[in-house]
């Protein structure tokens, strides 16, 4: 089922959670609502669950508007980000919860409902857990908890709120695998709301990047990541290099020094803010090739296949923090010393307006 | 296992704390406080506590049981369970209804409504009384209508359930809120989001959750039912065999020298003490066992 938001407007008292956000969702798409705390992503997955009221526009789900339906009609499956499973029901009552809520006549016998929750704790691999209570269950296991109880009741969508949030970095990448497996089974229509953007590459078809209750931008994982719309996209989902500069010619004037870059969407005498990611920048070493920015190296953390070279800018970039990313054997071959003066080319800039 | 689990935890810190030599007080601090609370205890709670029945039985058991199967002191016994209840399913309606509007709704004059919830605890008993006089007495704002229309709230039992009921009004709602406060909404959200309906998600959702608190609140709200003097006495005027509670017919019992019939009629009212205190000792221990079940 499709879900659609249409001018959403929402404050709390002075502060504007959402402000006319629309946006669109197809039918079986797994979309992340990505953005830092604050930006207004939680807020739109209530208002579009009910459990939340917008102040203005709409919500439509599978093109009906849904704004005055009440959550029980609406059929959306919730997963909350403590999980908010029933302490005093096992796991197994967790499960059935929906089912027996049903009214009368559109109730399964309780047998038929046995079978149900067994098949769902099959799905999520937790059947050996029906009789245990939340209590005593890890995390891992009461998250996939709260999804078979959403899935329960055959919802027409399913929205998860920070789902991996209240777990730790190992469970939460099998979990993400994990999730990413059960859409591709069950193929849902889905939004997930994270702060982790390597949570939402990873795991979404689609993602939407919200800042200050304003979407910034929207795309699949690859789009967001290689074409940023705004400053913000590009430093939310990586490390990030900036310059702050004006537009010389054929490059980019940042103190003293000039970056080459062409940019035809600027015009001479623009002022500019250029980033550019750890790996895409160039250590130069050797004063007879001209270019760069100059720093002074500050740490070089060499483990792993990669090493990072931190640095502090010099002249025109005063004080301002560098990092570059190396392979192992650049690193090597340049022999940095901390304290060391360098010169730092990008090799690759994306330039906004500043 | 739950239950030694929670033993062990509530001991621990103590035991751990005493236990280094770094965090280990001198012995006679230790002993001074025990030796003062306990002779506290003994002087002025244990001591009481004897003397009731020891004077109850001073004339033997005949005398005792005599003393409550009397006609007035039957009748005040009726008195006191019907003030209770009355007021104890009222204020358990109030009570809840009170904490849920707190904890799970925002609204103007919220803190208002808190902090007259407390007005029963911060106002001396007798001024309930007199605003009950004041309010439905043959000079009272309602006096004349309710004269007119041969109707009695004071000196009579509508006026003693009133007094009752305002006296005892806190005690479940202040239980319950800051429980339901600490518990917020997200289950019954979750109950919501999965087609239970408002009467649904109260009694498989948020009932379970609260159920100890609301227990130790009745407790607690029948305990002070039974036992309210203060409130009731302005309100009662004392008519034997009517308008007596037990509170009442042991004063009146004790200013015409029937020492032991007093004590008598005191010790129900104590063993009601100790039964309330059994009670919500069994209570405290079956909420701290599924709050371990539940975290």
């Amino acid at each position: 089922m499709s879900i659609q938001v249409q001018n959403i407007h929402k404050a709390f008292g002075d502060f504007v959670a959402l402000g006319d956000v629309s946006l669109d969702f197809p039918t079986g798409e797994l979309v992340a609502l990505l953005g830092p705390s604050g930006c207004g992503k939680t807020t739109l997955l209530r208002i579009i669950a009910g459990l939340e009221s917008a102040d203005s526009g709409r919500v439509l789900l599978d093109g009906e508007d849904a704004s005055d339906t009440h959550v029980r009609e609406r059929h959306v499956g919730f997963v909350f980000q403590h999980y908010a499973l029933f302490r005093h029901m096992n796991v197994f009552d967790n499960v059935a919860f929906g089912l027996r809520m049903k009214p009368r006549r559109e109730r399964p016998s309780e047998q038929d409902i046995a079978g149900k929750v067994h098949d769902l704790l099959k799905l999520v691999q937790l059947d050996w857990l029906a009789d245990r209570f939340p209590a005593q269950l890890s995390g891992g296991q009461r998250q996939r908890i709260a999804l078979a109880r959403a899935l329960a009741v055959e919802p027409r969508v399913l929205l998860l709120d920070e789902p991996f949030g209240a777990l730790d970095a190992k469970v939460r990448k099998e979990l993400r695998r994990w999730l990413r497996r059960l859409h591709d089974e069950l193929h849902i229509t889905s939004i997930f709301v994270t702060h982790d953007q390597e949570e939402a590459l990873e795991v979404a078809d689609r993602v939407v990047l919200m800042d200050h209750g304003r979407v910034e931008q929207i795309g699949t994982p690859e789009e967001v990541y290689r074409q940023p719309a705004t400053p913000f996209v590009y430093g939310f989902l990586g490390a990030v290099n900036h310059f702050s500069g004006r537009l010389e010619g054929e490059g980019i004037r940042v103190g003293d020094a000039l970056l080459r870059h062409v940019a035809p969407e600027f015009k001479h005498g623009d002022d500019v803010i250029a980033f550019a990611r750890p790996h895409e920048l160039e250590v130069l070493t050797d004063d007879s090739v001209a270019g760069g920015v100059p720093a002074r190296v500050a740490r070089i953390l060499s483990f792993g296949v990669t090493a990072r070279v931190e640095l502090e800018g010099l002249n025109g970039t005063g004080n301002q923090h560098f990092e570059v990313e190396l392979s192992s054997e650049q690193a090597e071959r340049l022999a940095l010393r901390e304290g060391q003066t360098v010169r730092l080319n990008p090799s690759r800039l994306r330039v906004f307006a500043r | 296992m739950a239950g030694a689990t929670s033993l062990h935890a509530a001991a621990d810190p103590a035991v751990r704390f005493e236990s280094r030599s770094a965090t280990r007080e001198a012995p006679w601090v230790k002993w001074t406080l025990i030796a003062v609370s306990l002779a506290f205890f003994a002087l002025f709670l244990l001591l009481p506590l004897i003397a009731v029945f020891v004077e109850a039985l001073r004339k033997g058991w005949d005398a005792y049981i005599a003393a409550l199967v009397e006609p007035d002191a039957l009748s005040a016994i009726r008195l006191t369970l019907l003030a209770a209840a009355i007021s104890v399913p009222l204020n358990l309606s109030f009570g809840v209804a009170a904490a849920w509007a707190i904890a799970k709704f925002d609204f103007r004059g919220k803190h208002l409504l808190i902090t007259l919830i407390d007005l029963p605890f911060s106002v001396s008993p007798v001024v309930a009384g007199l605003i009950y006089v004041l309010v439905f007495g043959a000079q009272g704002w309602f006096g004349p209508w309710l004269q007119a229309h041969d109707l009695k709230v004071i000196f009579a039992v509508p006026g003693i359930v009133l007094a009752t009921v305002f006296v005892t009004f806190p005690f479940i709602a202040r239980e319950l809120i800051p429980l339901m406060q600490a518990q917020g909404k997200e289950e019954e959200e979750a109950a919501v989001v999965l087609g239970a309906n408002g009467w649904q998600t109260f009694r498989y959702v948020t009932l379970p959750n609260i159920k100890w608190g609301l227990l130790y609140g009745v407790i607690l709200c029948n305990a002070r039912a039974m036992g309210e003097f203060g409130a009731v006495s302005v309100v009662s005027g004392h008519i034997r065999g009517l308008t007596n509670t037990l509170p009442l017919h042991v004063e009146i019992l004790y200013n015409e020298y029937q020492f032991a019939a007093a004590f008598a009629v005191a010790s129900l009212l104590a063993l009601l003490a100790l039964v309330t205190l059994a009670v919500k000792t069994w209570i405290e221990h079956q909420a701290t066992q599924s709050g371990d079940a539940s975290q």
